[in-house]
């Protein structure tokens, strides 16, 4: 095992589920939330020719989901490289 | 040079890159022929699993789903796509960093269970199954419509060239074809979609044209969409539920988790080198997915009031049935549309009402199709909307006959039933299941099973409830024990499989339930293909009931859980 203590496996355990929580809440909201539960509120408001809520279910979730992973990435990368178990 | 002509150069040429990239990419080992040897740059493999996971259902019939549903076909649209955060967060990196060949060899692994790895690729084995057949299919349709043979010469043709590099090249083959089919589907789809976006709205990007003005006028091309449809006694298109928002809610979810769980994806992470690269390369995925899936539903909306525009130009003025164009009497030929001059005027009336519509069978699959001509987009266009249908079928067929065929030479035969064969008896064995699963899926498609209409959906239903659950708590909890795994993966494809077979009658006659006809019997008014969701609930729940009675996992699970969240020290994916 390449972590330099228990704590360092616990702590970095931790904020993995930490980001991956924090992460899959946005995934929550811009789909389930926008796309469908908030859908009638969020037709209120119009950008161009979209209703809100109609732009989230058709574009915009999509659209949040891809930048999610390579966030989620980058950020994994950066925590790989703070307790020294990123590849070499 | 017509039509007919043009297409059969556009597909034959495509047709001899997908046998040229076999010839070269041969496999010479099971690692090859698993996991393409593990060293799949991470951008490559994303445009791999596009087009392993894009199947027929995806090019074809996508957009005309959503044309005909309005807002409600927006489940596709996210529960395709927001799959792949949960794949790319929850199971990728950690399977990848497991380092094994397939997914039951990990659930058998990590529940320390010949028992719960033979009924994972009994799951695994439904679920492909019911999704090859979809596949199948499609490779028969497109051939017959495009190229004029008939369909089961079609589905031969097809058959044939799945098994020359699925047989020769394994992962690999399958690898390398899938990229090349990639670049055809992707372009045959976002072609036709730019010009008539550019025809409609001046925009040449579907994704802005969809949300903007039609050209000439300051009408929102949505407004004009609604209002069209409407007038025709249609539900207002950017407002109609699928069912109601609980149905909806569940049948996203259930996309959304079956397709993490489904096999065929998950083996296409475990050819990157490192954990690192199976993270991003999820993100490539959806990159190289999300190009099709925010293009699909402009195409849907310009394709719907394409249609409506031609039948009826204006308000009360309807098209005469003798001057229908030439796509329309193309299409009829087909069966695919259908008219019937009700009341005798010689008008088209295209209306909500059963009782006065006369196009008594306009079908989904045209949407994509025919748009082209709809759209009069020049003939090399449509052939390459043909080629781009069959690369998205025989792609998606091919990554699915090697998630089945696998599992058999893999995970049952050299795991449980023959574990003294060395690696080139694996290797013949390999291949030898291979050609199995493409002639079984040959057959299959020849002699579609009644339930074949609604089978692509029910894979994800069976996969969400199965495999989907039995990986995250092998990855997330050290107290999920065998007893706990093997009762939850039975335990929720049997909920919901009984639930698909108790409203099989009302689900698998084509085409009416997305109407609106809610059955009484139905658990909360979910649909029997939205179901997945709540059989994986009753898995998480019956596994975690099961373990917390029985012994807990012995110590060296506990230390296989904690290796696999270490993401370092990947073992290149190996045999043992």
């Amino acid at each position: 095992m390449a972590f330099k203590s228990e704590e360092d496996a616990k702590a970095y355990w931790k904020e993995n589920v930490g980001l991956m929580v924090k992460l899959m809440i946005v995934w929550f909201v811009v789909s389930f939330g926008c796309g469908i539960l908030l859908f009638d509120v969020l037709n209120q408001i119009q950008i161009g020719g979209y209703k809100l809520g109609f732009w989230f279910a058709q574009q915009g979730a999509i659209y949040t989901f891809v930048v999610l992973i390579f966030y989620y990435a980058r950020k994994m990368g950066q925590l790989d490289r703070k307790y020294g178990v990123h590849d070499e | 040079m017509d039509l007919r002509t043009l297409t059969y150069i556009v597909v034959g040429l495509t047709f001899a890159l997908y046998m040229g990239i076999a010839v070269w990419a041969r496999a010479g080992s099971t690692k090859e022929f698993y996991v393409a040897g593990g060293g799949i740059h991470p951008v490559a493999n994303g445009m791999a699993t596009a087009a392993d996971w894009m199947s027929a259902a995806s090019f074809i019939s996508m957009a005309g789903m959503i044309a005909f549903m309005g807002y409600g076909g927006s489940v596709f649209l996210m529960g395709w796509t927001g799959g792949f955060v949960v794949l790319a967060m929850l199971l990728a990196p950690y399977l990848r960093k497991y380092g094994k060949f397939t997914v039951p060899e990990f659930i058998g692994d990590r529940f320390y269970s010949r028992t719960a790895r033979i009924v994972a690729v009994i799951c695994l084995i439904i679920c492909s199954v019911t999704y090859v057949i979809g596949q199948m299919k499609g490779i028969g349709v497109a051939f017959s419509r495009f190229l004029e043979v008939s369909y089961e010469l079609g589905l031969l043709i097809g058959m044939f060239i799945v098994f020359f590099y699925a047989v020769l090249g394994g992962m690999k083959g399958i690898t390398y074809t899938q990229i090349a089919q990639y670049c055809v589907l992707i372009l045959a789809y976002t072609i036709p979609a730019i010009f008539i976006s550019l025809n409609l709205t001046g925009n040449p990007l579907p994704q802005l044209g969809l949300g903007s003005t039609l050209s000439g006028t300051d009408v929102y091309l949505l407004d004009r969409l609604d209002q069209v449809v409407t007038e025709l006694g249609f539900h207002e298109y950017t407002t109609q539920l699928r069912l109601s928002t609980t149905n909806m809610f569940a049948y996203t979810l259930s996309l959304m988790i079956g397709t993490a769980g489904l096999p065929h994806v998950i083996i296409r992470f475990f050819t990157v080198p490192t954990v690192k690269d199976a993270r991003s390369s999820a993100g490539w995925a959806l990159v190289f997915i999300a190009i099709l899936y925010t293009t699909a539903p402009a195409v849907a909306g310009m394709a719907r009031l394409n249609l409506m525009n031609t039948i009826e130009p204006m308000s009360g003025q309807n098209l005469e049935y003798e001057q229908r164009p030439q796509w329309f009497k193309n299409w009829e030929k087909t069966g695919l549309l259908q008219f019937e001059d009700k009341n005798g005027d010689g008008l088209i009336q295209y209306r909500a009402d059963p009782e006065v519509n006369e196009m008594v069978k306009v079908d989904n699959d045209i949407m994509v199709l025919a748009n082209p001509e709809i759209a009069r987009l020049p003939n090399w266009v449509i052939a390459l909307v043909a080629a781009g249908g069959l690369a998205a079928a025989l792609s998606t067929a091919a990554g699915l006959l090697l998630a089945i065929s696998s599992a058999i030479s893999h995970d049952l035969l050299k795991g449980v039933f023959m574990p003294e064969i060395n690696e080139k008896q694996e290797l013949l064995a390999s291949r030898v299941a291979m050609a199995g699963a493409i002639v079984g899926a040959g057959y299959l498609g020849y002699n579609p099973p009644d339930f074949a209409a609604g089978t692509v959906a029910l894979a994800f239903g069976l996969a969400a409830s199965s495999i989907f659950p039995a990986l995250m708590m092998g990855i997330f909890s050290k107290k999920i024990n065998k007893e706990g795994a093997i009762a939850g993966m039975v335990a929720g494809i049997t909920v919901t499989l009984l639930y698909v077979f108790q409203h099989k009658g009302i689900m698998f006659v084509a085409d009416t339930a997305f109407l609106g006809d809610m059955s009484p019997n139905w658990f909360l008014g979910i649909e029997p293909n939205a179901f997945g969701a709540v059989g994986a609930v009753v898995n998480f729940a019956t596994a975690y009931v099961v373990s917390s009675v029985t012994k807990a996992p012995p110590e060296h699970i506990q230390h296989l859980v904690e290796h696999i969240r270490v993401p370092t020290g990947v073992a290149d994916a190996h045999d043992h």
